[in-house]
């Protein structure tokens, strides 16, 4: 990849996306803010699944908890910042204290799992992130940590000196609305993550963690250590979950620990699955499409009912787990290995179909 | 002094004691056997020897120096390689990319793709299917497979588990064939064997082990017309 001439089209083509990418946020804020918020939170599903792409994809250790380490970013920036503690100190101290908490948390969940394989690590990391979330919802008593079930209110936004992420400023004419600095901000750490994540892949502990997760043993036999390598990716794959954690505080400006249930991994671990377990690019698609989708389902069920019968037959938030529910099988029906599979998926699944 | 020498080696499962006590040695440039039943202990000696079971007592010493307690991945870069029993390929890479995983710990790019080429001299076959991935190889090739990104690492001391484990008989010959050769380029071979026939024919010396301990020891010839290796492994 390095070190070669770019084609002039790939050029153009990495222009013209930079640019429909900079457009974007005032195209959506003219049909209206809640899509350019939409956007955002899809930008942060894009980091959380390529964070846990690390674990799943590259090193394939199968981590159903993993929205732990975004609650661990998110209450960590949450309560430097926020009247709840009184503190309120600058992002930019916070997110990396956040990103070394969520990285402590991943070691914390790796060491002890790992002799664990398939299913009985995914049942400890599934109670890995309960406990996580548990703790959250009752470490308000005896000492009020966490403000359990209410969450934190009133959390400070990014703030550089006079900047001020949620205030709408004016700039040549264009007007800046909070969001729309977040997304820019946004747009700038995923694409770090992304060089990040890229530059990961080609390096000698991506082709470690590559032979991990196809045999162990033999990966072992080849002079890797295995251990430590295994807890590079839940450590990795952890900060990344926590700088994506500290950053929602940050744009929400309230949390509390429903936002980090069950369910919200198993949507990060869908995203991964959907867009192609082990591919950076695939990865990303399957993130913003399911962040997406459900989305555009909200907007469309609704009148679309009423244009029909008259009414509202079905609530919109069934429909739209069951559309959500029916694309997902279909997906899996179709393109089994994912929307854009990484080579050794691709070729997992073509060896399947020669036999 | 041994390249290898192994006091009074015990290794458990838990409470299942799997060896119990055994010693061995293997002179640099040698090529030893070591065979016996299903569930002599075998395996699990060659696991502890390539450091991816913790001895429960006993020593190992390697160029002199005790490795008892060595990690496998140290190992590795000491010299030592394990051939895993059942091959242990790397099933969705493709033979190029098995065997370049081989030589992980080298870091000396030329040296690595000459070494490379060597093996595909070594097994021509392997070459012809470089492109092709692992899984989809019959065992045989597989196999070579496995020995061929062995070799990658340059070890010193090859440690063979069970190479003949379900391949067909002319492949066995065949990887017979390529591990004397390994042998004549003077790497040191110890090679577990059920098929206690070829691995003594290939061998200089053998080790009996029943049970979890060593019964008998000799030069691989000796052993070969003793009486009691003949009924007991040769089925004769």
């Amino acid at each position: 990849m390095a070190g070669k001439p770019m084609d002039v089209k790939v050029k153009i083509g990495i222009v013209l996306i930079a640019l429909a990418l900079a457009v974007l946020p005032f195209m959506l804020a003219s049909v209206g803010t809640a899509w350019v918020r939409i956007t955002n939170l899809a930008i942060l599903f894009c980091l959380l699944s390529l964070g846990l792409n690390i674990v799943v994809g590259f090193a394939g250790l199968l981590d159903l908890g993993y929205i732990a380490f975004y609650g661990v970013g998110a209450y960590c920036y949450a309560l430097l910042a926020s009247p709840h503690f009184g503190l309120h100190l600058p992002f930019w101290i916070i997110l990396p204290i956040g990103a070394g908490l969520a990285c402590l948390f991943g070691v914390l969940l790796g060491a002890p799992t790992l002799k664990l394989r398939g299913d009985y690590l995914a049942i400890v990391t599934l109670g890995f992130g309960e406990i996580v979330r548990v703790f959250l919802n009752n470490l308000s008593q005896p000492v009020n940590i966490t403000n359990g079930p209410q969450g934190i209110t009133l959390i400070d936004p990014f703030k550089v000196d006079g900047f001020s992420f949620s205030k709408t400023e004016t700039f040549l004419g264009l007007t800046f609305s909070g969001p729309i600095k977040y997304y820019y901000l946004l747009l700038l750490v995923l694409l770090v993550v992304i060089v990040v994540n890229v530059r990961l892949q080609d390096s000698r502990i991506g082709r470690a963690w590559v032979a991990i997760r196809e045999d162990e043993t033999a990966a072992q036999a080849m002079g890797i250590n295995t251990r430590n390598v295994k807890l590079l990716a839940f450590a990795m794959g952890a900060s990344f979950g926590g700088i994506a954690g500290g950053m929602f505080s940050a744009m929400q400006g309230f949390i509390s620990p429903e936002s980090f249930v069950l369910v919200e991994s198993i949507m990060v671990l869908a995203m991964v699955v959907l867009g192609g377990m082990g591919n950076i690019w695939g990865v990303i698609a399957g993130a913003v499409l399911l962040s997406f989708v459900p989305e555009i389902l909200r907007y469309t069920v609704e009148p679309l009912q009423k244009a029909a019968f008259g009414r509202l037959v079905i609530e919109p938030e069934v429909i739209r787990m069951l559309l959500f529910g029916l694309a997902l099988v279909l997906m899996m029906l179709f393109r089994p290995a994912g929307l854009f599979p990484s080579k050794t998926r691709r070729r997992e699944f073509a060896a399947g179909e020669q036999h | 002094m041994s390249l290898l020498e192994v006091k009074n080696l015990k290794v458990a499962y838990g409470g299942i004691v799997a060896v119990r006590g055994i010693d061995l040695d293997v002179e640099a440039g040698e090529l030893v056997a070591l065979i016996g039943a299903n569930g002599a202990g075998k395996t699990t000696t060659l696991k502890a020897l390539a450091g991816m079971l913790r001895p429960s007592g006993g020593s190992v010493h390697y160029e002199g120096a005790s490795i008892t307690h060595e990690p496998s991945h140290r190992l590795v870069h000491r010299g030592i390689a394990l051939v895993p029993e059942g091959r242990g390929v790397f099933a969705r890479l493709t033979v190029e990319e098995n065997l370049a995983m081989g030589a992980y710990i080298r870091d000396d790019r030329h040296e690595v793709r000459s070494d490379l080429d060597r093996i595909f001299t070594l097994f021509p076959r392997l070459k012809e299917r470089r492109t092709q991935t692992a899984g989809t190889l019959s065992g045989g090739e597989q196999q070579m497979v496995a020995i061929g990104r062995a070799m990658m690492s340059r070890p010193k001391l090859l440690l063979l588990d069970e190479p003949s484990m379900g391949l067909a008989p002319l492949m066995v010959q065949k990887i017979f064939e390529v591990i004397a050769s390994i042998s004549a380029q003077g790497v040191t071979i110890l090679l577990v064997e059920q098929n206690a026939r070829l691995a003594l024919q290939a061998a200089s010396r053998g080790y009996v082990m029943e049970s979890g301990a060593v019964t008998l020891t000799d030069a691989a010839s000796v052993l070969l017309e003793s009486e009691q290796v003949r009924q007991a492994y040769l089925g004769e």
